[in-house]
């Protein structure tokens, strides 16, 4: 069925206002949207690894979501949902279950790509039919702005403070979507906030129905860690595709898949400039680590563009 | 009605599963209990169960998945031994404080350092105040029919906590002894139907679990736990005679053997029963007033029940697989202990720390044990409290 933007956005919310995630939250704007992929009538059950989205959208004796929802542990989101996975295959086995659920687990990217980096891994190799999102957001913000794998090299954090003696962050993050690729499941996908969330809505409702595991890896950004001005956020989205710093791309069924190529690559100060994270790259003396980043940048960019066949 | 049998214990136990039937059984292997999941696969293999069999990849993830599906509303369970129930100590907590009734088949083992794989009591010792049911096994026999009664207890609606079916590794896991085993309907009876009021499949009343609870409700939550667990000594006391009925074959809290005008005692967990009671037969043939208590349910503890059994008692020795560091002994040593100060018992008990990392426990050292009390009750007093057996000093 071809895309329809108006009536993907005139689907109810599945996740209801009055939860305590910060204005402007892209862990938010995120869980909103990949929903928006559920076909109506379908059920689900959302899963959640421990982090701000948990404890701001389910806190007793309130709940925020509309659709049955569990929460687990923070290391452990991938693992309880082949539970929950396994629980309807069996009771649809059974026969005493009729209906359809589709089982879709958020975590950030310290539930993800550290702390549940292996049971995300066991689940994706076990291939349940079940798509887990990460929202990253380049830092365990919950606890305050601690460094992740997920952080870009030389932003500033709380466990990677800028100092007399330090940039920042010393290494590069680790590309979760290519290893999550590596596991040969049916779809894996990276997107964020851009094109009035068309890329976003397209992969979700491709990531909920392909039968078997799927992953989205969602760029959603902090403002409180990232550190800009919250109304910034498309902008800044829109750049960190633009620079290629955040490409969009899919791999189905192992063929990877480049969504967008920008016409001019934009510079990748424009996408750090705007984020206070960064500040410290802009002051005289510190050109050459923006040119480090550049370089890493385009680095990947080229191996994406072998892996899609450009 | 049955059938004689010879099987290991952990064979027992997978036939027990067999004859449940579960809806999920996610599975990581652990000495000694691998054979418990590697029986099971066979039986899914063979198109025997009905049950989704889940090969995760740590035994964290096995309890996180064996959550997840309870919540959705499956019957499930896991097994595990030793490092592996560490690994989940975290799930653990969260099983009980969802109230899930989901099942664990322990197969005891000594907890690393240094790594062994043979039978103490530390994995499960550790587990005690986790908020989950916990019923031990003296024999095959017993852990057979221990986990028949498993569900009964557990999905009970006034207790609604999991539940973790112990046995001792190697010593009953995988050594083979007769058995009788029950009629596959007889169990499906028994066991019947699992029909959970709230969870996530439930298609009229979508369902959140795992919430943040802040300090205005976290406190009602955990007291509601130990309504739970309070609940459950007169639930594993019904089931129990309920099973009677269709085994013949009698349990309760705890076993008595020869307590009828003890004047000497023993209060053991698992095998080291049997060895017990061998030295008790020798000692009562030679006219010796002593007896044995056999914890079964361990979690919730029978302070009551136990102190009223013990009340006549001159001498008691309380024998703990696990270390507790505390100084004073193991965590049975002070769980008997403080049931005896409540009941205002005049006994002189001592505390044992025996058969660590699976230390050999021979009727002589149990014979040890009740000449140890003879000389307690001679003197009237009972000397050092804190004792190993059968340790090279």
């Amino acid at each position: 069925m071809a895309y329809n933007f108006k009536e993907t956005m005139n689907k109810p919310e599945r996740l209801a206002p009055g939860h305590r995630m910060c204005a402007g939250c892209g862990g938010t704007i995120a869980v909103r949207n990949v929903l928006r992929g559920l076909h109506e009538g379908d059920k689900a059950v959302i899963g959640n690894a421990t982090g701000c989205l948990e404890v701001s959208t389910f806190t007793y004796p309130y709940t925020a979501w509309e659709d049955s929802y569990i929460h687990n542990a923070f290391e452990n989101a991938g693992a309880t949902m082949s539970g929950v996975e396994g629980a309807y295959n069996a009771l649809k086995r059974k026969g005493k279950l009729d209906e359809t659920y589709k089982f879709i687990t958020f975590g950030g990217d310290g539930g993800t790509y550290d702390i549940g980096f292996q049971s995300l891994s066991g689940a994706m190799e076990r291939n349940h039919d079940m798509v887990y999102v990460c929202y990253d957001n380049g830092a365990y913000m919950n606890t305050g702005i601690q460094r992740s794998s997920a952080t870009p090299m030389y932003a500033d954090t709380t466990t990677t403070p800028v100092g007399s003696e330090s940039n920042g962050k010393m290494q590069n993050r680790k590309d979760l979507a290519a290893i999550i690729a590596s596991h040969d499941i049916p779809y894996v996908a990276q997107t964020t906030f851009v094109q009035n969330f068309k890329d976003l809505h397209i992969k979700s409702e491709k990531a909920i129905y392909t039968p078997g595991a799927a992953f989205l890896n969602i760029m959603a950004p902090c403002p409180r860690g990232w550190r800009y001005n919250a109304p910034d956020i498309m902008e800044i989205c829109k750049l960190g595709v633009e620079t290629c710093y955040w490409p969009l791309f899919e791999v189905v069924e192992g063929k990877w898949i480049l969504n967008y190529e920008p016409k001019k690559k934009l510079p990748v100060e424009e996408f750090l400039s705007k984020q206070g994270r960064f500040k410290h790259l802009f002051k005289p003396g510190n050109e050459h680590l923006i040119e480090e980043f550049q370089k890493e940048v385009d680095r990947r960019w080229e191996e994406l563009l072998f892996k899609c066949s450009k | 009605m049955g059938k004689r049998e010879r099987l290991s214990g952990n064979e027992a136990v997978a036939i027990a599963l067999r004859q449940i039937n579960p809806d999920v059984f996610p599975a990581f292997p652990i000495t000694p209990s691998t054979e418990i999941p590697q029986y099971f696969a066979t039986f899914v293999a063979n198109g025997q169960v009905d049950t989704e069999f889940i090969t995760v990849e740590s035994e964290h993830s096995s309890m996180s998945a064996t959550i997840g599906a309870s919540a959705a509303g499956a019957r499930a369970l896991t097994a595990t031994s030793s490092c592996g129930l560490a690994y989940m100590w975290e799930e653990l907590y969260i099983a009980a404080s969802n109230r899930l009734p989901l099942a664990l088949a322990l197969v005891n083992r000594a907890l690393s350092g240094p790594i062994n794989i043979n039978c103490d009591h530390s994995d499960s010792m550790g587990a005690r105040d986790a908020g989950w049911i916990q019923i031990y096994a003296e024999n095959n026999q017993e852990a057979y029919d221990n986990m028949v009664q498993a569900y009964r207890i557990s999905e009970h609606k006034d207790v609604r906590l999991p539940i973790m079916i112990c046995q001792d590794g190697f010593i009953t896991s995988h050594a083979v002894e007769n058995i009788e085993l029950l009629d596959d309907a007889d169990v499906k009876n028994f066991v019947g139907e699992y029909e959970p009021e709230n969870y996530l499949l439930n298609p009229e009343q979508p369902m959140a679990v795992g919430p943040y609870a802040i300090s205005d409700y976290y406190m009602e939550a955990k007291r509601n736990q130990a309504e739970g667990m309070k609940n459950a000594v007169a639930v594993v006391k019904d089931v129990a005679k309920e099973f009677a009925q269709i085994s013949g074959r009698e349990y309760g809290l705890f076993e008595e053997y020869c307590m009828e005008e003890a004047e000497r005692a023993v209060v053991i967990i698992g095998s080291a029963a049997g060895t017990t009671k061998d030295a008790i037969d020798a000692l009562r043939a030679k006219g010796e007033k002593v007896g044995l208590i056999k914890i079964r349910l361990y979690r919730p503890f029978p302070a009551e029940e136990l102190a009223e059994t013990l009340k006549n008692v001159k001498a008691v020795a309380i024998m703990d697989r696990a270390e507790g560091y505390t100084n004073h002994g193991g965590p049975l040593g002070a769980d008997v202990m403080s049931a005896l100060f409540r009941a205002r018992s005049q006994a002189l008990a001592v505390n044992y720390v025996y058969g660590l990392g699976g230390r050999d426990v021979r009727v002589e050292d149990m014979e040890s044990v009740f000449e140890d009390l003879k000389q307690i009750v001679a003197d009237g007093d009972a000397g050092e409290t804190y004792r190993y057996l059968g340790i090279r000093e």
